[in-house]
């Protein structure tokens, strides 16, 4: 017969779930969704939303672009410093994103190291979008690396040198070889550094600013309309949960 | 585990301490006034030993958000009456006018680029801040603009003065506007003529009244002017 399951440990288990279920369902509960189309349309809703899906597909693909290339990097190049750098790398997942966008204004700021060097070339990110993707990219590409990283680290290499041994060049393997057989990874690794470049908003808002449209994106928005107009806020809010949770159901079995 | 037990109660027992139990008074007040009021309240620490003032700094209409939220507070003070206007129902006694401030083009320290008139924000390329269209001094400005029928478009809007002055003070922006009270610490800049602006201070709880008297008395009325708030 099954013992029965103590109770020390249920108790504080359901509190948990609780702690996170109960703002959930406050959100959903509160969200005025029989106006939710017409608080949705708001010119300064629909500019962030807009500007958020923008900001996020090019700070997605900017990730995929340089991450995938890095995760192969540091998962295959032997060189010295590799595992400092592994580190590295990383830290932005557990740095407070304020602290981020701290950093990125003293490196692209026009007061930063480079800030002189962008000024000449008229490219100074802070308060444009170019800027808020530079934060998104900054913040969330660390997901992407760290997930491909671990699933070329954890693949054998034995395709990799039988398609060497035939011919293939470096290139050509990696492309038709390793990339292909880190797919699921790649897409997990995508879904959650769009999720958190959408979701950006400490990096962004002290390296970018607030401007509807340029550099507003929807969590601005949605700590600026909560002063002017809550039920706009709650609106916003419960898309990016419904978001979240899309994501979330999307990488069930991936994540295990 | 009672160990840890004991202090997590301790811990909640430090957090649940109600805002007016007579020794400590809660004060929500306007980002433009950190300064002042940060002396306003060691003035009034002095005058009532024992009673420890408690600040909190933000844009006007994240302080009024947050009495609407519930937020325990005892004193509220915001930088424009119509802000404040829409807590009415929570004040204790009807809020006052307790002071009065000026708009100011703030810039780099000694005001390098000349900028001396609204005018002269609209230069190209000029890097503008200006607080968002809910804050006291972003209506202020709007208005001030609309009145000179200059048009500006600023590269970020903040939700504070305090962020207009600080974006200003790294050098990230050429110029914003903000208050006569912030010029000097850091920036240069001009005050804006005819731009007269009112605060407003109002007691939420019986435990606020003393510290509302203390503002509006002598010495919390010196102490404002020593900030230049006329």
């Amino acid at each position: 017969m099954r013992t029965r399951p103590p109770l020390a440990l249920v108790l504080p288990a359901a509190l948990a779930a609780l702690l996170v279920l109960l703002p959930l369902a406050g959100l959903l509960t509160r969200t005025p969704w029989a106006r939710i189309l017409e608080l949705l349309g708001k010119e300064q809703v629909r500019q962030a939303l807009w500007l958020s899906v923008r900001c996020a597909l090019s700070a997605t693909l900017l990730a995929l672009l340089l991450g995938v290339p890095l995760a192969w990097v540091l998962a295959r190049l032997p060189f010295p410093g590799r595992r400092l750098l592994r580190g590295l790398v990383t830290v932005p997942l557990v740095l407070p994103p304020v602290v981020g966008g701290v950093a990125l204004l003293l490196a692209f700021g026009r007061r930063g190291v480079l800030g002189p060097l962008l000024e000449d070339a008229g490219a100074v990110p802070a308060f444009t979008t170019y800027g808020v993707v530079l934060a998104e990219t900054f913040v969330a590409m660390p997901f992407l690396v760290l997930t491909v990283e671990g699933a070329l680290r954890s693949l054998p290499t034995t395709p990799e040198d039988v398609a060497s041994s035939l011919g293939a060049g470096p290139l050509r393997v990696f492309r038709t070889v390793t990339l292909p057989s880190v797919l699921p990874a790649l897409a997990a690794g995508t879904a959650l550094t769009s999720a958190r470049a959408l979701g950006e908003f400490g990096a962004t808002i002290t390296f970018a600013g607030s401007y509807p449209g340029r550099t507003q994106t929807v969590p601005i928005a949605i700590y600026a309309l909560l002063q002017d107009d809550p039920p706009a806020a709650y609106a916003l809010s419960a898309v990016l949960l419904l978001v979240s949770v899309s994501i979330i159901l999307g990488l069930r079995g991936r994540l295990r | 585990m009672r160990r840890l037990l004991l202090v997590l109660l301790l811990a909640l027992s430090g957090c649940s301490a109600h805002a007016s139990d007579g020794t400590r008074v809660t004060v929500l007040a306007a980002a433009s006034l950190t300064k002042a009021f940060g002396e306003e309240a060691t003035a009034y620490e002095r005058a009532h030993p024992g009673t420890d003032v408690v600040l909190s700094f933000a844009g006007s209409q994240s302080l009024v958000a947050q009495v609407q939220q519930g937020a325990p507070a005892d004193v509220l003070a915001t930088a424009d009456p119509a802000t404040m206007g829409a807590v009415r129902g929570e004040l204790e006694d009807p809020s006052v006018v307790f002071a009065h401030n000026e708009l100011a083009i703030v810039t780099a320290p000694g005001n390098p680029l000349h900028l001396t008139s609204l005018q002269d924000l609209t230069r190209s390329g000029l890097k503008v801040v200006l607080a968002g269209p809910s804050v006291p001094v972003g209506k202020a400005a709007a208005k001030a603009l609309t009145r000179a029928g200059v048009r500006v478009t600023p590269v970020s809007l903040e939700d504070a003065v305090t962020g207009v002055v600080g974006k200003v003070r790294l050098g990230e922006a050429d110029a914003g506007i903000a208050y006569v009270t912030d010029l000097g610490g850091g920036v240069g800049g001009v005050p804006l003529g005819g731009t007269r602006t009112d605060l407003a201070i109002g007691p939420l709880t019986g435990a606020g009244r003393a510290f509302v008297q203390f503002v509006l008395g002598a010495e919390g009325q010196a102490i404002l002017k020593k900030h230049r708030f006329q």
